[in-house]
């Protein structure tokens, strides 16, 4: 009964409005509940998940977090909005008005499209696009642009500094994160979100050597993607003020807040589809709940990396992502094809070996690189 | 009746620009406007700004892009080949490893 909570809900809906509109508009009304469904959930995840952040990191920082709004703090996220509403909005002088403006709302629509092919619970996914994960990580790819833009735009050098750095660290973690999905959609063989879902009936992908592999690879990834901490060199406010959004105030800033908070959600949630499982979980709890549970515990783990892990410098971020990232997701390539041609044993070793071997091969490369980063230069001959 | 996913697609596009942007007037309509000749100069740690950012300036990365341009195109073309995986067999594997 529970399971079924929200297609009842739309079945509701449409029944009672094929009675009204004429039939040739149906389609486009199925649609819009769909869509309506997600512009509600976004945003009112959003809000809870920045007082989620606030609280968890005040625990781990022995603080009580957000208690004074409502019980536990929990309208605080409702109070910071009204404040973000009433707040002037400053336009730099010299700064392009049109992309001043723009870049914000623009900012939002591509991440909240990437909820569009998460499958939620069985057969709750808005629009099943058979090319699900490719729609998913070429949305996603729009961030970059449009960081470009809204640094630029804004007519001030911390601004440009910010999203130059932004740009190359979103285009380096694009490829590891790329690469692993390739390794998922081999193992499934569909880029449909639902029907790598289905494939993980009898068992999630994370239990796999390469999907363990991939799966950290991909956590890593998502979290640089969507510059979050240990990866926010684009807005490390100890170097570059505020990054990219440095000129940007009022609701401008919530927009821009809200973009990066609901593309680490959506990044979770992908994770959750293309290696936890999706929606398979013990049947006393609906599939939907597993999901949203799952991408909570992902969420979690990202505010765990920032509760605890100082910020990477911009050098070794790259070198993170090409020596070390880039050729680990190949292996995780390789490693899935090992696993769905040869036999269980011989699988399991040759991806043990790939895997492992890389691992130590890549870290211990990446240290010695880290090394030499660090010698002090040309002091050597001033003494 | 199923819908068209891409129906759904273009559908969310118009309802998605129009959600960030409600709020965003309603923002200019209530919030208070009081421009200043020095509130409104870009954030520079409080000094009169020094130069243009918008001249020229050297952009540490672009090796990096670049080589992100040729391996993305690669990525790409292992898609399709992704899914036809295991009817390919091995030497589709094969293939795919002189590719890389």
């Amino acid at each position: 009964m529970v399971e079924g909570v929200f297609i009842l809900m739309k079945d509701t809906i449409m029944r009672q409005a094929a009675l009204v509109v004429p039939a040739p508009l149906l389609p486009i009304l199925a649609a819009v509940v769909s869509s309506t469904a997600i512009l509600v959930f976004a945003p009112v995840t959003m809000m809870f998940l920045t007082w989620f952040e606030r609280k968890i990191v005040a625990r781990f920082q022995d603080r009580l977090g957000p208690n004074r709004v409502g019980p536990f703090g929990l309208l605080q996220p409702i109070a910071d909005g009204i404040k973000m509403i009433l707040k002037e909005d400053i336009i730099p002088v010299g700064a392009d008005r049109w992309v001043h403006h723009l870049t914000p709302v623009l900012a939002v629509v591509p991440v909240l499209a990437l909820f569009l092919v998460l499958p939620f619970g069985r057969g709750m996914v808005a629009a099943d696009l058979n090319v699900g994960v490719l729609f998913f990580l070429g949305v996603s790819g729009v961030q970059t642009p449009l960081v470009i833009a809204a640094g630029w735009g804004s007519h001030s050098k911390f601004s440009v500094l910010g999203s130059m750095r932004a740009a190359a660290q979103i285009l380096s973690y694009e490829l590891p994160m790329v690469l692993v999905i390739v390794a998922v959609v081999m193992a499934s063989g569909s880029m449909s979100t639902s029907a790598i879902v289905d494939a993980q009936a009898s068992g999630w992908y994370v239990l796999t050597p390469w999907g363990a592999a991939g799966a950290l690879i991909f956590l890593l990834a998502a979290t640089a993607e969507s510059n979050r901490t240990p990866f926010d060199m684009a807005e490390a406010e100890s170097e570059l003020v505020a990054g990219f959004h440095t000129e940007y105030t009022g609701f401008k800033f919530a927009l821009f807040q809200m973009a990066e908070f609901l593309s680490a959600f959506a990044a979770g949630g992908l994770a959750v589809t293309v290696f936890f499982g999706g929606w398979h979980g013990p049947a006393f709890l609906p599939s939907w709940a597993w999901f949203v549970l799952k991408m909570y515990a992902v969420f979690f783990v990202l505010v765990w990396f920032r509760a605890t892990l100082p910020r990477f410098r911009i050098d070794q971020l790259l070198a993170v992502a090409w020596k070390f990232l880039f050729p680990m997701s190949l292996l995780v390539i390789a490693s899935a094809a090992a696993w769905t041609v040869l036999d269980r044993v011989p699988a399991l070793i040759v991806s043990l070996v790939l895997l492992l071997g890389g691992w130590w091969l890549g870290s211990a490369v990446l240290l010695r690189e880290f090394a030499a980063m660090n010698k002090p230069r040309s002091f050597a001959r001033a003494g | 009746m199923p819908t068209d996913p891409l129906v759904v697609v273009a559908v969310f596009a118009v309802l998605g620009l129009a959600f960030p942007a409600a709020p965003l007037i309603v923002s200019q309509i209530i919030a208070p406007r009081n421009p200043g000749k020095e509130k409104n100069r870009p954030y520079e740690c409080g000094t009169v700004e020094a130069g243009d950012p918008w001249g020229q300036f050297k952009i540490q990365f672009y090796m990096y892009g670049l080589i992100f341009l040729v391996f993305d195109i690669e990525a790409l073309f292992l898609f399709p080949w992704a899914v036809v995986f295991k009817l390919a067999g091995p030497l589709g594997l094969l293939e795919m490893l002189v590719f890389i």
